[in-house]
């Protein structure tokens, strides 16, 4: 067991650092303040790659690996959780179920522009009736001659109005499974633009506050019969699939959030003087640092250890990842929460302003036990895997 | 086309630099880096070869681990990577280190080499117009801007205050400012290519035309007494004033400081 990485590993993170440090920590507080998508970032992000990288380079990507672009998420939301899901969002809940349940024809139409980030990608599952619960899907799709004919919303959808391709999920039909009737459920592809798709509320929340997170209406929405995504019927699969993948993506974010705050926070008790010494010589602020490194660390591993699953299924397409995913969104969310409540805390009175970066990062934290997967259906998936 | 650009792995001394007992730089302690002026001058190399299409190659003397800022060019869009590294080109001054790079110059094809202004370690940007004097062809230092026209290219050169626009015929060779460009991300992808490209090494047996009387420490006429951080060269003073009283003012400031 070689817990070292790869030299490539190495350098992408290097670049991954640089361009966060260069690129996003200096918009982060503005980021965060306006509530704005920080779209100049994301071009230059487009420009250097990081939106298509683990998208093979024959549909326009990097053909890099799952790892990679973990560590590239993590780097990012060490300076900015907004960022972060930006990039996480797109690559795993759109760009990564179109490459794996999609025709070469779907593969050759919307990766290109996904990868090369001319075009941004976002996922529609939740609904107000439906987050967890995704048999209470509300919005429908008809077959009407060579078109599917989409009605309903999708509320709480990152990179919402930002976008311009959406993998979204409909109610198809009834099926009988189990002696039961259950709503079957589908994965369609839909392009900003279509008549009869629209945006509802922004929503104003605590954290990730520059995120575009939006409510998406489909009115008598018309897209392409050819625009089925996987099989009819097939949706709930593809969408569980895509959220185990977009939890290891989550989970970096989650990580590169509570690494951000051990690092403000190490430099700030460093210098922060009480009774006469810097508060980082006091024992308990020691302890406290050597609990959070240890934890983040911890993380670290559970998130590349899922990451390499994940790319040990891409190579041989058996290999399960979702326990692995789950508990490092678990494990990492929970780290994160409780570093950056930790940070704050040893912020004092300045970790409580705006002023100081830790309060944003708390703020930025708590989502990451909340979506993708709250961290209570994150213990379904760990101990069903036990107890099967 | 077909250009080389000559780089330099150099400790980064963003965070301070610090110094062996015996004044020499201490550079196990300090992180590497790709020299700034070197890292533009590629750059400027890649953007000439968006623009016209050109054959980059990037050259390196170093230690064994200079072969990680090879790679960083090649993930950054160069082509090839070449490394001259051999225990008896050690301890090189500016003289043997152009000596060794015109010797290992010597057997590749080329229209432009590019080499940084000077590098952060040393600070002398002596090797760029050397490798020039060796190969026996036209230098334009400190280039803000390069262009290429035919079989020429067209440099501006900067100055303090100016800067002057020079036309050589190539092959020739300029040496590159930081200021010249923004330097582009290596990319994910090109990262993942330049770990599996294979970097050729050469050593003194591959240097053409080059005395061993020429190379490493013994080839090295200056022998570093001590190094000190650098100190930061002023702003300068500008005025405005006619002839006479230009005149006047300067004697004037070169009394006040006992110059004359």
């Amino acid at each position: 067991m070689d817990f070292t990485l790869k030299k490539e590993h190495e350098m992408a993170r290097t670049l991954f650092r640089e361009f966060a440090e260069k690129e996003v920590k200096p918009l982060a507080i503005e980021v965060d303040e306006t509530e704005e998508f920080p779209r100049a970032t994301v071009e230059k992000m487009a420009k250097a790659g990081f939106m298509g990288i683990p998208i093979p380079k024959e549909y326009g990507g990097q053909g890099c690996d799952i790892l990679t672009y973990a560590i590239c998420v993590e780097e990012l939301s060490k300076v900015c959780g907004t960022t972060g899901v930006i990039v996480s969002a797109h690559t795993s809940l759109c760009c990564d179920p179109i490459l794996t349940f999609g025709t070469e024809e779907q593969k050759q139409k919307y990766l290109p522009d996904l990868a090369s980030g001319k075009k941004i990608g976002a996922f529609g599952l939740t609904e107000p009736g439906a987050g967890t619960d995704a048999q209470g899907q509300q919005t429908k799709a008809v077959l009407d001659g060579d078109e599917w004919v989409i009605n309903g919303s999708k509320i709480f959808i990152t990179n919402g109005k930002e976008a311009d391709v959406y993998v979204i999920f409909a109610v198809t039909g009834m099926v009988e499974k189990r002696g039961k009737m259950i709503k079957e459920i589908s994965a369609f592809i839909v392009e900003k633009g279509t008549p009869g798709f629209t945006f509802g509320t922004k929503e104003k929340k605590m954290g990730i506050r520059g995120s575009s997170t939006y409510e998406l209406i489909f009115t008598d929405c018309r897209i392409p019969k050819e625009n089925m995504l996987g099989q009819q019927g097939k949706g709930f699969g593809i969408a569980m699939h895509t959220l185990d993948g977009g939890r290891i993506g989550i989970a970096a974010q989650a990580l590169g959030i509570g690494e951000g705050a051990l690092e403000r926070t190490i430099e700030y008790v460093k210098e922060r003087k009480q009774f006469g010494r810097a508060i980082g010589a006091f024992q308990n602020t020691q302890f406290q640092l050597a609990d959070m490194a240890t934890k983040a660390q911890a993380a670290q591993f559970m998130v590349y250890k899922a990451a390499c699953t994940k790319d040990q299924y891409t190579k041989d397409h058996k290999t399960s990842y979702n326990v692995e995913a789950a508990m490092a969104k678990l494990y990492a969310a929970e780290m994160a929460m409780e570093v950056t409540t930790k940070a704050v805390q040893l912020h004092g009175g300045y970790g409580y302003t705006r002023e100081y970066e830790v309060e944003r990062m708390m703020r930025d934290a708590k989502i990451t036990e909340i979506y993708e997967g709250t961290s209570e259906v994150q213990r379904m998936v760990i101990s069903a895997a036990l107890l099967k | 086309m077909k250009i080389v650009v000559c780089i330099k792995q150099v400790p980064d001394t963003k965070g301070g630099v610090k110094f062996n007992p015996d004044g020499t730089l201490d550079r196990a302690a300090m992180m590497t880096i790709m020299n700034p002026d070197d890292k533009a001058g590629l750059e400027a190399a890649l953007r000439l070869k968006d623009q016209y299409g050109a054959e980059v190659t990037v050259i390196t003397m170093g230690l064994p681990k200079a072969e990680d800022v090879l790679r960083e060019a090649i993930a950054m869009g160069a082509d090839k990577g070449i490394l001259v590294t051999d225990r008896v080109l050690g301890g090189a001054d500016t003289w043997a280190t152009s000596q060794t790079l015109a010797g290992a110059i010597r057997n590749l094809e080329y229209d432009l080499i590019i080499t940084g202004r000077q590098a952060i370690d040393g600070d002398t940007a002596q090797v760029g117009p050397q490798i020039s004097e060796h190969l026996n062809i036209p230098v334009i230092s400190y280039a803000q801007d390069i262009k290429i026209e035919g079989d020429s290219v067209i440099v501006e050169r900067q100055y303090d205050d100016r800067y002057h626009v020079l036309k050589a015929k190539m092959p020739c060779l300029v040496t590159a400012l930081a200021e010249l460009n923004e330097p582009r991300y290596m990319t994910p992808g090109g990262i993942f290519d330049a770990c599996k490209a294979e970097i050729t090494v050469w050593g003194r047996a591959n240097l053409v035309d080059v005395e061993d009387s020429n190379l490493g420490l013994k080839g090295s006429p200056t022998q570093i007494a001590k190094a000190s951080d650098k100190v930061r060269k002023g702003a300068g003073e500008k005025v405005t004033l006619d002839t006479a009283e230009s005149v006047d003012y300067i004697i004037g400031k070169l009394k006040e400081k006992h110059v004359i």
